[in-house]
């Protein structure tokens, strides 16, 4: 008996209508390590991390701590056990402020009332501990998906857990939060806390994690030491062949321009400055221009003011030589303006609409799926089945699947084969691949090169200095609501460009 | 030698049948040609776990309601019982009580129902109600229209009550809820104040003494009756008129909208998620007037309907009208589903009107309670339907399990040939 495993999850099976999601999976967690589990979207990383943290049950197998067999029936129980869980859709409330976030479930109360007082100490005290910066007062929706991951790393410290589930977390961050979080997940296991760390992403098991678990389709293909493999057994591991992993792609032959912005100034939710101030940009026919910049430096406004989602303070729009500044939503994508969203549930999909019905969310008022106002079901359903065998789209029940039961890296291709599909002449992309595995991005990546290549402009949005480098022709780096550089991508280094993104250098004249 | 043939059809014909026959109903409870059995289909189906979790928690409601009956007055509770739940079959009168006070209810759930799915809570059905009752004999009094006519005034009334909350929301975003109750006091008042101040109107300008009550129609205006079509010779009561086909086809007409339009599409995107619904062109501010207007216009057709049957007068009264709130738990009980409202509507009509053959063992303010915790309760049926579903769910997966490891035992039938597959979809 090794009594080494913190935790053990042995011969686990979960099954769910249509799908066997965990299938005799066997997972061991020793204490003081950062474990990856690595897997395609839907493979079951999700779903065996929430039978640890108590969402669901198994129906076969059983979860030991510190060799006892426990049994975990809801995230109470869970918690109890020391083992807290930062869920990869983050379960925030977002009209409450960070410090009640943190401290909702186990607020410190006096005679019925809470004491704020002395839970803001404990968390003030853990932040600067581990160099989460957060500001305890600002509400939820207004703050960064990077600051909402730290206040859901804090709900975990500030219950003393002992063994961290991190779901998927680097999706949503940026280069520098990555690295400043791998040496937080350090931090935490040389404390002795133990890591298990879902990701797609080898690069970063190759950097933090001690040992891997590898799910292909719901069942474990093996466990290995990280210094003892490389990322392409690893991709192959997770795939179940050979991965392309660098883009391949030709020279661009950009030609008429399609998108140009004029000064653009749009407000900021957050504060009361400008989130975008007077950005000029270009975005030509046969290229992938993308916006490079390091979260919160006014992506996210500049694209919602571009997609007609909010109003700009100033400036101008012009799409196809047609000013589009004041256009309504629908204008813009009739005009053939297609929009991967950067939030898929705020407003990727309706989530309680089945898959078909998302699909058909940019095009159901099109002639091809509704008569006289009716929709014609039959032909909804067609389109769903071609879209999801096209961009193999997994789901429980196939279209009638309901959007929320699907896994996140689903929604995501769901998305990215509607906008895709609509034959936009500009496609603005923001994180297109966003929390997916290496195949979807393998494929994901392929297509805005195909896009490109059949003579559509892409306007990639991209926290990623990977993706920004490999896929990208022409980048422009944003810097607090400002465009610093312009550059073309081969004449530019990975390094000069976080220089720029970290607003240590900037090009006087790209902006002028 | 014809007749052989003929007799050798006949019987090859009726042999087929029963075959057919046989097979349907093995076709229930064991799987052939790779389908499902069509129980399994159809227990699946989350319409029928909704109707199962709607009759369970009535049957709880009832029960309850049976407790307190027995704490109340134990000499009568069994009798009193079987009056609420017998009385509105037991003979036609009563059943075309039953569907003449559904009629209104089926609107007001429908005008509730129809916001919900938007994203909207109207609260301002008995307003919207009393608007259109008002406009409805306004045309049928004074502008001396035909039903029809009268019915659609009442909708314009209603349509018109129920913008306002709307244009405040969308524009402005203030919140429908409290509009919606200001509003259905200041129609209450406007109401009252218009009819006290037209004369035609009340029964006391033809000569009666009673001053707080509209004239009868039949008396000025009968083309403005709700047709009756043979209904009341039929059922003997002249309750009875074509004012329920009516309710319940337009509520067909909204299930149909809801669920097969681009419009109903657009709202209930609206409803579920304004973001995503503004990200996908849908003008989302026009979504949520509009669906006020329509709600509107539904609990107002359903004062029309009331009081166009004229049977009963309107009376001036300080108090808003039960019929609109109850709208609410009508809508909730039917999940919002439109065709669910009609029953739902006739349920609580149904007990309502048993509710008061219990009279005189039981007070009518007891009566008003009981009738109360058993619709309470039956709003419990949301809760119900996700303990059935995943029992069902549990009970399947069991089966399937075991059914995976045995070899089942009708693999014969698969030599039958496969069946078109658009036909595995029914049931």
């Amino acid at each position: 008996m090794d009594n080494n495993y913190v935790i053990e999850m042995l011969n686990i099976t979960k099954e769910f209508p249509g799908i066997i999601a965990n299938d005799n999976i066997t997972l061991q967690l020793k204490k003081g390590e950062i474990h990856a589990l690595l897997g395609e979207n839907g493979a079951g990383k999700s779903t065996l991390m929430s039978v640890l943290f108590g969402l669901y049950q198994a129906e076969k197998g059983i979860i030991k701590k510190d060799g006892q067999v426990v049994e975990i029936k809801n995230p109470n129980d869970a918690n109890a056990l020391g083992i807290g869980m930062v869920h990869q859709h983050f379960k925030l409330v977002e009209i409450f402020s960070v410090l009640d976030n943190i401290i909702l479930g186990k607020e410190p109360c006096k005679a019925g009332f809470i004491n704020r007082k002395e839970a803001r100490e404990k968390v003030i005290s853990l932040s600067e501990k581990y160099g989460l910066n957060i500001d305890p007062d600002a509400l939820i929706e207004n703050v960064s998906v990077g600051m909402q991951q730290r206040v859901e790393i804090l709900k975990m410290l500030y219950r003393d857990n002992e063994i961290l589930i991190f779901d998927e977390p680097t999706a949503v961050l940026t280069p520098q939060e990555i690295n400043e979080l791998m040496e937080i997940m350090r931090g935490f296991a040389k404390e002795g806390k133990s890591i298990l760390f879902i990701t797609h992403k080898l690069n970063e098991i190759m950097a933090v994690s001690d040992r891997c678990t590898v799910l292909r389709k719901g069942k474990c293909i093996g466990t290995v030491e990280t210094k003892n493999t490389n990322v392409r057994e690893l991709s192959r591991m997770m795939v179940g062949r050979e991965v392309q992993l660098q883009v391949k792609k030709g020279e661009a032959h950009p030609t008429e321009t399609v998108l140009s912005i004029e000064n653009l100034t749009v407000p900021s939710k957050i504060h009361k400055n400008n989130a975008v101030k007077k950005v000029n940009l270009n975005v030509r026919k046969g290229e992938i221009v993308c916006v490079a910049g390091i979260e919160g430096n006014g992506q996210t406004e500049f694209v919602l003011a571009l997609t007609g989602l909010e109003k700009p303070n100033e400036g101008k729009i012009v799409f196809k030589d047609i000013d589009i500044t004041k256009a309504t939503i629908r204008e813009r994508s009739k005009n053939g303006m297609s929009h991967i969203p950067e939030d898929r549930h705020k407003y990727g999909l309706i989530l309680d609409y089945s898959l078909q019905e998302n699909l058909v969310l940019q095009r159901y008022w099109q002639p091809e799926f509704q008569h006289n106002g009716f929709i014609k079901k039959a032909e909804v359903t067609k389109y769903a089945e071609k879209l999801i065998k096209q961009y193999d789209i997994r789901s429980g029940q196939g279209p009638t699947t309901t959007a929320r039961s699907m896994s996140g890296g689903n929604q995501q291709k769901a998305i990215v084969a509607r906008e895709i599909d609509k034959d936009p002449d500009l496609l603005v992309a923001v994180q297109p691949t966003r929390g997916l595995d290496v195949g979807a991005i393998e494929y994901i990546h392929k297509q805005l090169v195909a896009e490109r290549d059949s003579g559509k402009a892409v306007l990639l949005i991209s926290l990623e200095l990977e993706e920004v480098m490999s896929v990208s022709d022409r980048m422009y780096v944003m810097y607090e609501g400002e465009i610093v550089g312009e550059f073309m991508t081969k004449d530019i280094t990975v390094e000069e460009l976080g220089l720029y993104m970290a607003g240590a250098k900037r090009q006087e004249a790209a902006n002028g | 030698m014809d007749k052989n043939n003929f007799w050798s059809k006949l019987g090859g014909w009726f042999g087929n049948t029963i075959r057919k026959i046989g097979r349907w109903f093995k076709s229930l409870f064991v799987s052939i040609d790779d389908k499902e059995p069509k129980l399994r289909v159809l227990i699946k189906k989350d319409s029928f776990t909704a109707v199962l979790a709607s009759l369970t928690s009535i049957l709880i409601g009832v029960l309850f309601g049976f407790i307190l009956l027995l704490v109340l007055n134990p000499a009568h509770a069994l009798g009193g019982l079987g009056a609420m739940l017998a009385t509105g079959l037991s003979n036609p009168v009563s059943f075309a009580n039953v569907l003449y006070s559904s009629t209104p209810l089926i609107m007001t759930g429908l005008a509730v129902g129809f916001a919900f799915r938007t994203g909207l809570f109207d609260i301002g059905a008995p307003g919207q109600y009393l608007m259109g009752a008002f406009f409805a004999l306004y045309g049928a009094i004074i502008l001396n229209l035909p039903w029809w006519a009268c019915l659609i005034l009442a909708m314009i009334g209603g349509a018109i009550m129920g913008a306002i909350p709307g244009i405040f929301k969308a524009l402005l975003n203030v919140n429908e809820v409290i509009t919606c109750i200001m509003f259905n006091w200041i129609g209450l008042f406007v109401v009252n104040l218009s009819i006290s101040n037209i004369p035609p109107m009340l029964q006391s300008y033809y000569g009666s003494v009673q001053a707080d009550r509209t004239v009868q129609l039949v008396t000025v205006n009968e083309s403005a009756l709700i047709p009756k079509w043979g209904l009341d010779t039929l059922f003997g009561s002249n309750y009875m008129n074509i004012g329920f086909i009516l309710a319940v086809l337009i509520a067909i007409l909204i299930y149909v909208l809801l669920n097969k339009t681009t419009f109903g599409y657009e709202l209930k995107a609206c409803g579920f998620n304004k973001n995503s619904a503004k990200y996908a062109g849908i003008n989302e501010k026009r979504s949520i007037i509009l669906s006020m207007i329509i709600a509107g216009g539904l609990a107002g057709i359903g004062g029309g309907l009331y009081y166009l049957s004229g049977v009963s007068q309107y009376q001036i009264a300080k108090v808003l009208q039960t019929v609109g709130f109850n709208g609410i738990p009508v809508a909730l009980l039917a999940a919002s589903n439109p065709v669910g409202i009609i029953f739902s509507a006739l349920f609580v009509s149904y007990i309502t009107v048993g509710g008061n053959a219990m009279q005189p063992e039981f007070a009518k303010e007891v009566i008003d309670i009981i009738i109360s915790v058993i619709i309470y309760l039956s709003a419990f049926s949301l809760l119900f339907r996700n303990i059935i579903r995943k029992k069902i769910a549990e009970k399947l997966e069991k089966k399937e399990l075991k059914s995976k490891i045995l070899p089942s035992d009708n693999a014969g039938d698969s030599g039958h040939g496969i069946l078109p597959s658009d036909q595995s979809k029914e049931g």
